[in-house]
């Protein structure tokens, strides 16, 4: 099957841009640069301009206007987060009824050391936990009583979880919002 | 992030400029016309410096990148995280069988059962199911699919 993306990158609201309509093309060439890195150099947004064929001004605008879609989840260093010394990471999932895991998962994603928190289905009978979130850390130990504080203070203990340390990389890709680990 | 066999884990030891920079720039660059310059005086440091560290920190690959990071699910992509239960015996072989798909971008040794778990990203939503399925016919494990249903927002910061 075919690649149809639904487009909504694609147009940039001429108000916001405070120009006349942005091209698509331009767009579509401006996404592809960004993918590769913001140019190091004084206006970086002027050289994705002259690469893109789009204003700097228009640059900014899809910018923004991605920013606040939230197409753009960070803008600025996407760091290598095993080369800083985060080695020590672990997936906690957590078998939470239904209707409290919207909550749940909003408290825990408040941890300052929760680092990504997602809801995902089950899959029984072999893996009932449907709140998974990610503790980055640079030692075990560390990490685990992080984990223990949370369940105190959460009044957790009762339940069920699991604690998945990753033990090794086998592959890092991406320029996307797609770290797990 | 490019495709590797293994992270390199050089536990980073670094400038207090490095440092500096690295922990700013985390959250972010300034939409105006000289954001470096803007972030350099707000860091107490030159732009050149600035540039500089950050061209540094890029070529000794302490950093995958700097820019913009795609919401590949919002983009009109397909995202997942993928697990499978493979028997020690056959894990090597299964793990290069599974990172031979393009789609996998990342691809981790977690201790459980199911001891492998990877990331799948498409370009199109439609394309998740014919990855796993290809998968499963190229290593004969089954894989578990576990997409995201809701995300929860948290501050993504690795401070140094």
């Amino acid at each position: 099957m075919t690649a149809s993306p639904s487009p909504e990158y694609l147009t940039v609201v001429p108000e916001v841009a405070g120009v006349g309509p942005v091209s698509a093309w331009g767009l579509l060439r401006l996404r592809q640069q960004l993918e590769r890195g913001l140019p190091l150099t004084p206006r970086p947004y002027q050289a994705l301009a002259e690469l893109t064929g789009l204003s700097e001004q228009e640059v900014m605008a899809a910018i923004r206007q991605w920013q606040d879609q939230g197409l753009i989840k960070r803008f600025g260093l996407v760091v290598r987060h095993r080369t800083l010394g985060y080695t020590a990471n672990a997936m906690v999932v957590w078998d939470i009824p239904d209707d409290q895991v919207q909550n749940l998962g909003r408290t825990l994603a408040r941890a300052p050391f929760v680092t990504l928190c997602y809801q995902r289905p089950r899959r029984l009978p072999d893996w009932p936990y449907n709140l998974f979130c990610m503790i980055h850390g640079v030692d075990r130990q560390r990490v685990l009583s992080q984990l223990a504080t949370l369940i105190a203070d959460q009044g957790l203990e009762q339940t069920p979880h699991a604690v998945l340390f990753s033990t090794k990389a086998y592959r890092q890709r991406g320029g996307c919002y797609v770290s797990h680990d | 992030m490019s495709a590797m066999t293994e992270c390199p884990e050089t536990t980073g030891e670094f400038t207090e400029v490095e440092r500096t920079v690295i922990n700013r720039l985390q959250t972010g660059l300034p939409l105006v016309h000289l954001p470096y310059k803007a972030v350099a005086d707000e860091l107490g440091i030159s732009e050149q410096v600035l540039l500089h560290t950050l061209q540094n920190l890029l070529d000794r690959r302490i950093l995958t990148r700097f820019g913009p990071m795609f919401h590949a699910g919002e983009m009109g992509g397909g995202l997942t995280l993928a697990a499978m239960r493979i028997p020690e015996q056959d894990f090597e072989n299964v793990t290069a069988k599974v990172n031979e798909f393009d789609e996998v971008a990342h691809n981790y040794r977690r201790e459980h059962e199911l001891n492998m778990w990877f990331v799948v990203a498409t370009e199109a939503p439609d394309d998740i199911a014919r990855v796993i399925a290809g998968i499963e016919s190229s290593t004969g494990y089954p894989v578990y699919n576990m997409p995201k249903e809701e995300e929860f927002h948290v501050h993504l910061h690795f401070p140094v």
